[in-house]
């Protein structure tokens, strides 16, 4: 039986494996299985799972990755990851993939679609228009249709024909990682000494680019093991980290964070694992309904979403208070025009509501932590010493 | 060069109009007029127009706060209450705006807001610029209108249909609240047709560039060209005559073989002629200006002028079907453009107006344009062969225009495109 350090381990490196292995072994394992990559934040892969195909999640080269062609294609103020996802599908990472869809989050993934496009990768590239306007007889009319073409080029490949009863075996999985997700989470915000977030990190983003049944059995073996005591509470702030939704921080930077003095309870990195809040109906004779539902009314917040009519400073302020945090620390990409023009109007509320914050910006192959370091400990040791 | 500039009667038309929507913005509380802020790509001005109600445009007082060199500091007074140094400096500009009081170029104050029509067409920053409008003016409804990308190359039923559907159950309820006006379908149709002929004179004035020398500058002067449409005169008679009189003059240049006017006066010898892709810088426009002129260079087609509205490839508003109309005109947008799109467009404009090269201005704040045209760059270099040019800048902050290093690039561009023409002439 694997220890918790070992699983750990093996998660970090199929996390951070920029050949997709385990994606391209699964697709060889029997004809007809589809590679379907999907770009952040969120896709409902359940779609794809029932179609007999396996959606990976893109997230960049991060730091392991050496950038050179990949800046030939991107202004030097445009965010790190799209260059990196350039540099990689250059270098042939990409190979063994049958197609690429790119969520509408910013205007730099939607023109990364046509760059894809241009550059002839994969078999088909969908840029998934994700509705923001949230009635069902509009928003989800057209959401709807938008995941249907999505199973259209699918169906182009594999012929495999998406009946109810393949959905709902799909969502039921789905539903079973998201909940599993949670409960690490729960009990992480609880017992944050248990765990650490750079190895809850690691565990979840691995679930991006492997079967989810082989996630959710990983997932089950780690909350059996940190259900039990295990280490010591240190005398640390708890700190909610926010502005990660698309371009994830390196590891590096999230245990610099944790080894500053803080506890991270609360995050946004990897928010698609956890977009969806609570589970999607499985019993419907039309899951496409339920997964557009549940998109609808049980999306999380993200700066990729219009927030009118619930405004994610409150939302923002519920999850302070629900995870007991004592700061908030905002950690954006660098030129990521939705996290940051969402600080002004967060950070007021926290000046409003006294609560304490810092910010910086990162980017995917930020090397150097001793700043951070400084700034995160500073702050940590300012909330003990003197609130 | 260094002629006297004499104003043309279209000029002249245009200034009455502009001084007469921002009069009639500063009157509002006398005439009870409802001020509704939307953005230019997709602006839906006929509609807003049809329920009696007034536009604004936060891009357009933007550009104004570039060009009359207010914009810096507005721009730091937003950094100041938070914004960081990476984002749209539109929107900084914006909001500093609204911090120093909301005075727009004629020296009076815009009235705030009484709807905020959230058209959001080919920029997501749209999205978060009036996320923080929404909080800096607090209570006024906003109504949004997502417009869904061509992604497919294409405007799919589906996404009419979307469009549509949010028209009719979110934007037209909240104009009817707002305005208290009943929404006036042949009121709309009639702007519409006023719209249509507008469209047509417009690609009619963009295309006279195919003569020699070319009688305007479809970038510089473009902007300008645009202006009337792009402000809040869709749909009017007003625009309909402006148009109308500016083709008229356009013909006589034509006949006279004249080239652009330029600010120093008539541009007299047309040595480059070139497609630029990407928005101007408004805080330098003038001296950015010359750098071309100075050197013969004329913009005989831009994609910026097609940033509210792209007509060259046929499309019209059609009145009869008012609605779906200004759904398609949102989804046709540039910047609504794919990729490829983009590039094919470019690639008629190049071929069509017989440029001798082309070059992007990469505008640092502008992502929507910005990320992918290194990209639509080598594309074009590879399929035409054309010399290519790369320069960068940005909207309205002057922090990032650097007048010698624009001046250096240029330079080479130009010697490059003059040993080009060498090199085919022998």
């Amino acid at each position: 039986m694997e220890t918790l350090k070992e699983i750990v381990a093996r998660c970090e490196e199929l996390a951070f494996d920029l050949s997709f292995k385990r994606a391209g072994e699964w697709k060889s394992e029997q004809t007809g299985r589809v590679v379907a990559g999907y770009m952040p934040v969120y896709f409902p892969r359940e779609i794809i799972h029932a179609a007999n195909g396996l959606a990976v999640g893109i997230l960049g080269g991060g730091d392991k990755k050496l950038i050179i062609k990949g800046d030939a294609y991107y202004q030097s103020y445009i965010c790190h990851m799209p260059r990196s996802i350039v540099e990689l599908a250059l270098d042939k990472h990409f190979d063994g993939f049958d197609g690429f869809i790119f969520p509408s989050i910013c205007d730099v993934i939607r023109n990364l679609s046509g760059m894809f496009q241009l550059l002839g990768q994969g078999k088909f590239i969908k840029y998934l228009d994700l509705p923001q306007n949230f009635k069902q007889h509009i928003g989800g009319t057209f959401y709807r249709h938008e995941l249907q073409t999505v199973l259209d080029e699918i169906y182009k490949l594999n012929g495999v024909e998406v009946t109810a009863e393949r959905l709902n075996h799909s969502i039921g999985l789905f539903n079973l990682n998201r909940r599993l997700i949670r409960q690490l989470y729960q009990i992480r915000q609880e017992f944050p000494w248990r765990m650490t977030a750079a190895d809850l990190y690691h565990v979840v983003r691995a679930g991006n680019v492997i079967p989810v049944e082989e996630h959710n059995e990983i997932l089950a073996r780690v909350l059996s093991l940190i259900a039990e005591e295990a280490g010591e509470p240190l005398d640390k702030i708890r700190v909610l980290v926010m502005g990660a939704f698309c371009e994830q921080p390196p590891a590096g930077l999230i245990r610099t964070i944790e080894l500053a003095g803080c506890y991270i309870v609360e995050d946004d990195f990897l928010l698609g694992s956890r977009w969806i809040q609570g589970d999607i109906d499985t019993t419907s004779a039309d899951p496409l309904e339920a997964i557009t539902t549940a998109y609808l009314e049980k999306s999380t917040f993200s700066s990729s979403v219009y927030d009118v009519g619930n405004p994610k400073e409150a939302r923002l302020l519920d999850l302070i208070r629900r995870r007991k945090v004592d700061g908030v620390i905002f950690a954006a990409p660098s030129f990521c025009d939705p996290a940051l023009l969402d600080h002004p109007i967060l950070q007021k509320e926290c000046n409003d509501k006294k609560i304490r914050f810092i910010s910086f910006l990162y980017s995917e192959n930020t090397g150097q932590f001793k700043v951070i370091k400084e700034q995160v400990g500073t702050f940590s040791d300012s909330i003990k010493l003197w609130d | 060069m260094a002629k006297e500039v004499a104003k043309e009667r279209s000029m002249i038309l245009q200034k009455e109009m502009i001084t007469g929507l921002f009069k009639e913005l500063g009157n509002v509380k006398e005439t009870g007029k409802k001020v509704v802020y939307t953005f230019v790509p997709g602006n839906i001005s006929e509609l807003i127009l049809s329920f009696g109600m007034l536009p604004v445009y936060p891009e357009i007082n933007a550009l104004q706060s570039g060009m009359r060199k207010k914009s810096g500091d507005y721009i730091r007074d937003a950094e100041q209450h938070g914004h960081s140094e990476d984002v749209c400096t539109y929107v900084k500009c914006d909001v500093g705006m609204m911090l120093n009081g909301n005075i727009g170029p004629t020296g009076e104050k815009i009235p705030n807001p009484d709807l905020l029509l959230l058209s959001y067409t080919g920029c997501f920053t749209f999205l978060k610029w009036f996320e923080t409008l929404e909080r800096l003016y607090p209570g006024v409804p906003v109504a949004l209108l997502h417009t869904p990308y061509q992604e497919a190359h294409k405007i799919t039923p589906e996404m009419t249909a979307y469009m549509v559907k949010q028209l009719k159950e979110e934007v037209i309820p909240k104009m009817e609240k707002v305005s208290g006006n009943k929404y006036d379908e042949e009121k709309l149709k009639s702007l519409l047709r006023n719209s249509s002929k507008v469209e047509d004179y417009i690609v009619k004035i963009f295309d006279t560039t195919k003569n020699r020398p070319s009688p305007i500058d479809a970038y510089f002067a473009g902007v300008y060209y645009i202006g009337p449409i792009n402000s809040g005169f869709r749909g009017t008679p007003e625009a309909v005559d402006y148009y109308g009189e500016l083709y008229k003059e356009l013909l006589v240049r034509i006949d006279k073989r004249l080239g652009p006017i330029t600010p120093e006066g008539e541009m007299e010898e047309e040595r480059f002629r070139l497609v630029v892709e990407g928005p101007p810088n408004w805080t330098h426009f003038r001296e950015f200006w010359k750098l071309f002129y100075d050197m013969g260079a004329v913009i005989v087609a831009s994609s910026y002028t097609k940033v509210g509205g792209v007509y060259d490839m046929g499309f019209r508003v059609n009145p009869d079907k008012p609605l779906e109309s200004l759904a398609e005109y949102c989804m046709n947008c540039y910047t609504n453009l794919n990729l490829q799109q983009r590039v094919e467009l470019l690639e008629k404009c190049i071929v069509d107006y017989h440029a001798d090269g082309f070059l992007v201005n990469s505008i640092k704040s502008c992502n929507s344009f910005s990320a992918g045209q290194l990209m639509i760059m080598q594309q074009l270099e590879r399929k035409l062969e054309i010399p290519t040019g790369f320069i960068e800048s940005d909207l309205v902050d002057p922090r990032y225009f650097s007048y010698s290093n624009i001046k250096n690039r240029l330079e080479s561009f130009f010697q490059m495109l003059e040993q080009r023409k060498m090199i085919l002439t022998r």
